[in-house]
């Protein structure tokens, strides 16, 4: 009974990279325009707000506006690079382009597919995060030997957020879809997880909200590495976000399962 | 098909490529046997809908085997059944030795696929394309290397081996398709509807190089509604309807059993007024549109009684699958 669900999982555990490694090339060939794409948001946000709302703001937690909002920006364009790879990237290569429909021919298992993507994803997070902390750094507002300890997390955020966005490709019908995700969940999660300002600013209820998004557990990993401060709750954090990552890639895998293999 | 095209002029050559590399797994996996794909009595619905319904074949390792029928046969859905990408409600699929879906991995290691609809990858060349592709099979970029030449050779498009895929033809891209369903050295190949949408140059080019494959030893799932197609290359064949098989063997057995006559094609003018005068002379006729079909045995009596009316078109023919399937279903099955 369960080798009817073999499909929906990894064959092993290296046929994904075949996928990373086509998505790689694809990249390649436009990587300067994709990465200035990826840069230009949150470094407009990270300079417009912190330059901007930072000489009203004056300190927060003991650190410059823009040093806080530095983690913050980091934290949320890994979000939004690894979601836009997946909603946008992916679900066209699924549906449009039919790319996985080729790949389904040959020896690989759609989990095999799944995977390579989420990976492919989370490397566009990577890029996208390390950009802007290595830009924050280079202007005095993050520590240099910090960003080694930044890279696991924004990497673990990447993944983390590509899975959640691999549900909602294997849910939306059209592209149209995508905007609610956005608004209804990405852009709110920003504002509650505390990447513009404290969470101890919001009402208690909201605050144990925040408690349960995956973009405040990142932030608290991000944030303190980039100001080469000690962390706390470590385990918990990365526990938090790893039980995010398995729990959508399963749900992700068994719904696409469902979607295209019928 | 009413007009003849006639084949471009293309040398046979053998093209000798190196066999993929045979692991270990492979290896286990090789039994002695004829048959390269069982159904029996598969059952597959959507909602309502069946759209195979207790079909049961087998196609013979170095066939040709054709499903034949028109949109909406079913015949996509066997090819996604074939390579477990679809599981069945009920029955049992065998492909290479290996239980389908449940080995499927493991059977698709052996079998290549054209699928109906182009899925290159467009920002690609065509050497990307085959390299990307070898990847999925375990291949590294070393080994596809080696292989590209003679499956560039192949698909006849060696001077475009760096050129894009949106920078070829409608045939190019069907050729390179083929190419890249070789790239694992496949015992099987499933076509799926292969010349569809091609001109008939570009469709000729592909029937000559299935052939060559045929000539290799490949065994070969073709579905289409082409009967040309069918005809030309098919050993044997299934015909469907709405997921049935409403006919099986090899074509001209079949076109001998069902129709064995010679075929007169009128159109132009009333079509069942030229029924009633032209029946006495026929063993059958049909009327599918506005077109008259007259299976006449002796066909120079009935153009004989259709001469001296104008506005007609008349054509006599050989029979064909066509007629098979008219005959059989009461429709025609060109679209």
């Amino acid at each position: 009974m369960w080798e009817q669900y073999a499909a929906a999982l990894p064959a092993n555990a290296w046929n994904w990279s075949a996928v990373w490694r086509r998505n790689y090339m694809a990249w390649r060939k436009a990587a300067l325009a994709s990465l200035l794409g990826n840069l230009a948001e949150p470094m407009s946000a990270l300079f417009g707000l912190g330059f901007g709302l930072g000489l009203m703001i004056g300190q927060v937690d003991g650190i410059s506006y823009i040093a806080f909002l530095a983690a913050g920006m980091v934290a949320t364009s890994a979000m939004i690079s690894a979601t836009f790879e997946t909603v946008y990237g992916a679900f066209a290569r699924m549906h449009a382009q039919r790319t996985w429909d080729a790949i389904l021919c040959t020896e690989l298992t759609l989990g095999d597919v799944v995977l390579g993507e989420l990976a492919w994803a989370a490397t566009k997070a990577v890029l996208a995060g390390t950009g802007i902390t290595i830009v924050a750094a280079a202007l005095g507002y993050a520590a240099w030997p910090s960003i080694p300890y930044a890279l696991p997390a924004i990497a673990l955020t990447g993944v983390a957020f590509a899975s959640l966005a691999m549900v909602v490709i294997a849910l939306a019908p059209s592209y149209d879809y995508f905007v609610f995700y956005q608004t209804l969940f990405l852009t709110p999660m920003m504002y509650l997880c505390g990447a513009i300002f404290p969470v101890t600013q919001l009402p208690i209820a909201l605050q144990r909200v925040a408690e349960a998004l995956p973009l405040a557990h990142s932030i608290d990993l991000i944030r303190p590495a980039m100001l080469d401060r000690d962390a706390s709750s470590v385990g918990l954090h990365v526990g938090v976000l790893c039980i995010y990552t398995i729990v959508a890639f399963v749900v992700s895998a068994l719904l696409l399962r469902r979607r295209l293999m019928r | 098909m009413l007009g003849r095209v006639e084949a471009a002029p293309i040398s046979r050559r053998t093209i000798a490529m190196e066999p993929a590399p045979v692991t270990p797994a492979d290896r286990g996996a090789e039994r002695v046997s004829n048959v390269a794909i069982d159904f029996t009595a598969v059952k597959k619905s959507y909602g309502e809908k069946v759209v195979v319904d207790q079909l049961s074949f087998t196609v013979a390792s170095g066939e040709c085997f054709g499903l034949l029928g028109p949109n909406g046969a079913g015949k996509s859905t066997i090819a996604r059944l074939i390579l477990g990408m679809s599981s069945p409600e009920a029955g049992k699929i065998t492909v290479l030795g290996e239980k389908v879906p449940a080995r499927a991995r493991l059977a698709r290691r052996r079998i290549g696929v054209v699928p109906q609809a182009d899925n290159l990858d467009l920002e690609f060349t065509v050497r990307e394309n085959l390299l990307v592709f070898g990847r999925y099979f375990g291949m590294t970029a070393k080994d596809v290397e080696k292989i590209t030449p003679s499956l560039l050779e192949f698909a006849r498009l060696e001077s475009k081996a760096d050129a894009r895929v949106t920078e070829l033809s409608g045939g190019m891209k069907r050729r390179l398709t083929l190419a890249r369903a070789l790239i694992n050295d496949p015992e099987i190949l499933i076509l799926d509807e292969p010349t569809t949408g091609l001109d008939p140059h570009a469709r000729h080019l592909i029937w000559e190089r299935l052939r060559a494959l045929l000539s290799r030893g490949k065994t070969i799932l073709l579905t289409t509604h082409f009967m040309e197609e069918a005809e030309r290359l098919c050993d044997r064949l299934c015909v469907l309807e709405a997921g049935r098989k409403i006919a099986e063997g090899p074509p001209h057995t079949l076109i001998d059993e069902q129709i064995g006559c010679p075929v007169i094609e009128v159109y132009g003018g009333d079509p069942n007024e030229l029924c009633a005068l032209v029946k006495p002379l026929a063993q059958r006729t049909e009327i599918s549109g506005e077109t008259l079909f007259c299976y006449a045995p002796d066909p120079e009596q009935v153009l004989a009684r259709l001469r001296g009316r104008t506005g007609l078109r008349v054509l006599q023919r050989p029979p064909n699958l066509e007629d098979v399937f008219l005959r059989l279903t009461g429709r025609e099955m060109r679209d």
